[in-house]
């Protein structure tokens, strides 16, 4: 495998930077009664869309979850549009229609956040399908949670991306929880990428705050899918920082288990990465931080200014 | 009585009818310690533990078969889905399984399950998390549908379905939730099947279901301010549905509005307008007008979702365009 050069890595540390960003802005208007409806942060979990989009081409496609601000954002998301339309804007990506959990952009391959857990294994399989039939060596990358893994649909999406051979690579992000629930709660093993053994495809587990090992593994399945050798799961052991949801007072989990994830904090530890490997200057980093913050910033002003949509609106795009 | 909201009320009935009967208990995602996604289940697991409140995987599917399974071998078990908009995950084990047991084998097996699912629009929750689906369930025979609008009707209509020997499925308003009323302390049961009219009235009777119910009170008022007498009836069951009430009503009134906030089209007021003019068309003095949601997905932004909504002025006006 090639090593990524240094504008990818930079590239790697903007995306995680952005989604960081732009994440803490969201925690903070909602806290301010700004936004509407249900709010899910990816913080803490940054690494992983980052690495995995990173590996992926703006052609390759996408699934997401409930919890799908920085999937969207590393598969390259328009930050204006995606901001707008969490703040339930007629400029939004789905013209208000959609909101936080309901973000798509067909045009670089984002098949959209999903409000049903487990609702993008099927989804994945389907597009996966169509790179294969189009022979178009497209590959589709399945994004979803250890609960997902234990609904039907993920594993009967493995069983036919598998039965199939088809381009899928399956990204399950173990953050421990399914809401309140421990893994330990909801299944008897420990390692998700077990259950890779029993529909014959690779199953690795690899350490979810590292942006490098995401990007490598997610490499290494895009290539063997590319070949037509079919699907692989890829378990990213991370952690969420917040909530299930903003509100949510997580009386489930230890003050102290946060603390300890925390001090595993995927940014800081990529930075320090590049900095002692001569790659970036610090001077450097703080630059990219700083235009990220600035792009952000406009962002929010772009959501802010904008028309909430008109109720004559409601009825367009029912039917296409 | 004490003045309780219609979430307490649940939980009420709930925590009654475990202390009474050993055979009741909550199965779910997230309803132990957590307390269910919008709070009902608070507290229960503290008071009865493990054993009796059980969380799950994210597993719909297995969520209603494993109650469904657990009801056919001579327990009650009460299962919450978060958003009845999830019942698609879990919906053979629901209308193949739970719903044919009974009738399939000859009337040997029961099927004492309820599944409380909270559905409805009006918190910004998007096209995934806020329909409204009664007519869904409704249209297969072996299920009992309830969906009681206020807290002393959650309470009274939840004691009957845990100890009612079919499959019910029980539709609670997440706005609901925290509309207060007068609750009994007893755990008194409410007949499944009866309804009951919520405001009389001589000129116009008004159908409405859940949330709707609310609004056609509202709408009454507005409508008594202009010398119009409406009559609000909830049903608070569909299936069985109190077709007498309506008729009653109807043949009084000689005039039906049918409300709810579900899509208009292939609702459960469709049903109730054809019953109306099955059974009783000659006592209408003017054809049976329906109000529901337009026919589209409930919008995430809130002046969208605000038109989505079905409300009083819409009743009010429906009213108007019988004379
Ligand atoms: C079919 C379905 N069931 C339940 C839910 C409610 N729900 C939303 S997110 C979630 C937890 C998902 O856990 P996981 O897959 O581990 O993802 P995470 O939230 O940890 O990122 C649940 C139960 C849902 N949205 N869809």
């Amino acid at each position: 495998m090639k090593h990524p050069d240094k504008k990818v890595l930079l590239e790697m540390f903007s995306t995680m930077t952005k989604i960081r960003l732009f994440e803490s802005e969201l925690q903070k208007f909602f806290a301010a009664g700004k936004i509407p409806g249900f709010v899910h942060l990816y913080l803490g979990e940054e690494a992983v869309a980052t690495g995995a989009c990173a590996a992926l081409k703006q052609t390759d496609m996408i699934t997401s979850t409930h919890r799908g601000h920085g999937h969207c954002l590393a598969k390259g998301g328009d930050l204006k549009l995606m901001m707008a339309e969490i703040y339930g804007r007629s400029t939004g990506y789905c013209k208000g229609k959609g909101g936080s959990m309901h973000i798509a952009d067909f045009n670089i391959g984002i098949l959209g956040a999903n409000g049903i857990v487990g609702g993008g294994g099927p989804l994945a399989v389907g597009a996966a399908f169509s790179c294969q039939y189009k022979d178009t060596r497209g590959v589709c990358a399945c994004f979803f949670g250890d609960g997902a893994s234990n609904q039907g649909t993920t594993q009967e999406s493995l069983n036919m991306a598998s039965a199939w051979k088809l381009p899928v690579i399956f990204i399950n992000e173990n953050n421990g929880y399914g809401i309140s629930c421990p893994q330990s709660k909801s299944m008897a093993i420990t390692d998700i990428a077990d259950r890779a053994a029993g529909y014959d495809m690779p199953g690795v587990v690899i350490d979810g705050n590292d942006v490098l090992a995401v990007y490598e593994a997610v490499t290494m399945a895009v290539e063997r899918a590319r070949k037509g050798q079919g699907p692989s799961l890829i378990e990213c052991k991370t952690y969420r920082w917040r909530g299930h949801f903003e509100g949510d007072a997580c009386v489930y989990r230890s003050e102290k288990e946060l603390e300890e994830w925390k001090a595993k904090d995927p940014i800081p530890r990529f930075a320090k990465k590049l900095v002692e490997t001569g790659t970036a200057t610090q001077t450097e980093l703080d630059g990219i931080t700083a235009s990220v913050a600035a792009e952000i910033e406009a962002a929010v002003k772009f959501a802010e200014d904008s028309p909430f949509p008109k109720p004559e609106d409601l009825l367009e795009d029912v039917y296409a | 009585m004490a003045i309780k909201t219609y979430l307490q009320a649940l939980n009420d009935a709930m925590r009654q009818e475990m202390e009474r009967d050993e055979n009741v208990f909550i199965i779910g995602e997230d309803v132990g310690k957590f307390g269910g996604c919008f709070g009902v289940t608070q507290g229960l697991f503290d008071q009865f533990g493990e054993r009796r409140v059980r969380d799950t995987p994210i597993t719909e599917s297995a969520i209603v078969g494993a109650a469904a399974g657990a009801a056919a071998a001579g327990l009650r078990p009460v299962a919450e889905l978060m958003f009845v908009d999830f019942i698609g995950v879990a919906f053979d084990q629901l209308f193949n399984q739970a719903a044919k047991m009974h009738y399939m084998f000859g009337g040997k097996a029961k099927v004492p399950m309820v599944l409380r699912m909270p559905q409805g629009a009006g918190v910004g929750a998007a096209a995934q998390h806020s329909q409204s689906l009664e007519a869904w369930f409704m249209h297969i025979p072996g299920i009992k549908v309830c969906i009681p609008s206020t807290p002393a009707d959650a309470k009274g209509l939840l004691i009957s379905a845990i100890r009612d020997d079919n499959p019910v499925v029980f539709l609670e308003h997440k706005i609901l939730y925290g509309v207060e009323g007068e609750v009994g302390d007893e755990a008194t049961p409410i007949e499944l099947g009866k309804g009951e009219i919520k405001c009389e009235g001589t000129d116009v009777t008004i159908v409405a279901t859940s949330l709707m119910v609310h609004s056609a009170l509202q709408a009454a008022e507005t409508l008594a301010a202009q010398g119009i007498s409406a009559e609000v009836v909830d049903p608070r069951c569909l299936v069985p549905l109190d077709k007498d009430i309506i008729l009653n009503s109807v043949k009084k009134t000689h005039a039906l509005v049918v409300a709810h906030e579900a899509v208009k089209t292939a609702g459960a007021g469709a049903e109730i307008a054809a019953m109306v003019a099955e059974e009783a068309l000659d006592y209408l003095d003017a054809p049976i007008v329906r109000v529901g949601a337009p026919y589209c997905p409930v919008p995430f932004s809130p002046p969208l979702e605000k038109a989505y909504i079905p409300g009083a002025d819409q009743i009010v006006a429906a009213v108007k365009s019988l004379r």
